[in-house]
């Protein structure tokens, strides 16, 4: 993680995401009514509030994977529910949990988690990527025998190969170092000056060189 | 290996590979209910030709519910389910590609010992031969089935009960169709109507169970 190499990012073009009278929902509790989001191709949205305030929840209904009890979101102009796979690969999310599988090398867990997202890589990319992350040495080391850190550093490995324009990331900075933080935040400005687009939630204060947004939940 | 099915496939065979207790337990059960049938009914070998049909299906049956189990629940709990529905594949061909590759680690052994157990219970060449052709077709449909209780019960603790009990009911077909088939040949009649019909509900599970387990993942993952 010592040098900050900005990846290939194809050039991304116009992009919008929307989210149009959004209310979501967890069981009987509503978290928030009617949300309007417009993010456009170049600009970063930080979601801030107190815990349970819904901001794993707005970020997974925004990637799809929780359905909103109202509202709809729109990716350049169209509904993602029509979109899906369309959608999706232009989309990372990087949840709480790492997505990384013990049994797996961390080489392989990369390969697998590019492979599905629909961005085959080789070896040599791989290798690159994970040096990228300080993983340098371990690429052939189980994920199981990774510390918290590290394995959060498997994860972001995601995003040095990625394309997709759109990052959705829940409490990146988690378990990372300061170095690590660091080279993250390097890393969305580096994306964000390609035209990408960014959602994401922190308990840490982030200052990011782009056009950085705040959202506030739970107000009320 | 740059197809994000074939990646996925791969990924799931390795990661059984290196779970190799889970397959060792799966076709352990497997071999221990078959040969507990002669010891608890009768070592008689006209009976034991009568029950073999039922016994080897009722323990493929049981031995693939038991395997089930694992094939989300991981999955959810690492967050690798996430990314697997967040792929850019459809989510029905992802899930069909999963299904295909656990049946492949766990239904197709029991296939090829088959044969082996036609032999412990006296059954002769043409029994045993319907007999593996009738788990061919049916094992699949077991696992096709299933997937849909068990992207159901997935977030679910201690689902393995449930799991069984939403299942048995649809997998009373199968087991009828595919024991019959069986019986049919001991009785120098043809199973060709069974095995007909063990296709035609692999055809429909094909096409329809994909769709309802990655719906039902939807839910259990929302």
């Amino acid at each position: 993680m010592d040098t900050i190499t900005p990846s290939p990012t194809d050039v991304i073009g116009e992009a919008r995401l929307e989210a149009r009278k959004l209310s979501v929902q967890r069981g009987e509790r509503i978290l928030f009514r009617d949300l309007q989001i417009q993010l456009h191709t170049g600009q970063a949205l930080l979601v801030a509030g107190p815990n349970g305030a819904g901001k794993t929840t707005l970020l997974r209904t925004l990637c799809g994977l929780s359905q909103p009890a109202q509202g709809s979101i729109h990716w350049r102009g169209q509904d993602i529910a029509e979109l899906r796979e369309e959608y999706r690969t232009q989309l990372l999310y990087m949840g709480h949990r790492n997505g990384s599988k013990d049994e797996l090398s961390c080489q392989e867990n990369l390969e697998v988690a590019m492979g599905i997202a629909g961005r085959p890589t080789s070896f040599d990319e791989r290798y690159r990527a994970l040096a990228e992350v300080g993983l340098g040495g371990l690429e052939e080391m189980p994920a199981r025998y990774l510390s918290q850190g590290q394995q959060r550093r498997l994860s972001l490995a995601r995003l040095t190969l990625t394309r997709a324009a759109l990052w959705v990331l829940d409490e990146p900075f988690n378990a990372l170092d300061a170095q690590a933080m660091s080279w993250l935040t390097g890393r969305l400005e580096t994306h964000l000056a390609a035209g990408g687009l960014a959602v994401l939630t922190s308990h840490y204060d982030v200052r990011l060189r782009g056009d950085l947004r705040r959202l506030n939940l739970g107000g009320h | 290996m740059s197809h994000p099915l074939l990646i996925l496939f791969k990924r799931d065979c390795s990661l059984f590979l290196r779970r190799r207790q889970d397959a060792i337990a799966i076709i352990g059960f497997f071999l221990v209910a078959v040969a507990l049938f002669p010891l608890g009914i009768s070592p008689e070998p006209q009976i034991l030709r009568t029950i073999a049909p039922g016994a080897v299906w009722i323990a493929a049956l049981f031995a693939i519910v038991l395997a089930l189990e694992r094939l989300f629940t991981d999955d959810l709990a690492d967050g690798t389910l996430e990314q697997q529905l967040l792929s850019a594949q459809p989510q029905s061909m992802v899930v069909l590609v999963r299904l295909a590759a656990h049946w492949l680690v766990t239904g197709l052994p029991l296939v090829l010992l088959s044969p082996l157990i036609g032999l412990q219970f006296g059954l002769h060449g043409a029994e045993t031969g319907v007999l593996t052709l009738s788990l061919i077709l049916g094992t699949p449909v077991l696992v096709l089935i299933g997937g849909i209780g068990a992207a159901l019960t997935a977030g679910l603790r201690g689902s393995g009960g449930l799991v069984t009990l939403l299942l048995l009911p649809l997998y009373v077909p199968v087991l009828v169709l595919g024991t019959a088939a069986v019986s049919a040949t001991m009785t120098q009649s043809s199973p060709e109507a069974h095995l007909s019909l063990l296709g035609a509900a692999l055809l429909v599970a094909l096409v329809l169970a994909p769709w309802a387990t990655a719906a039902a993942l939807r839910i259990t993952i929302d």
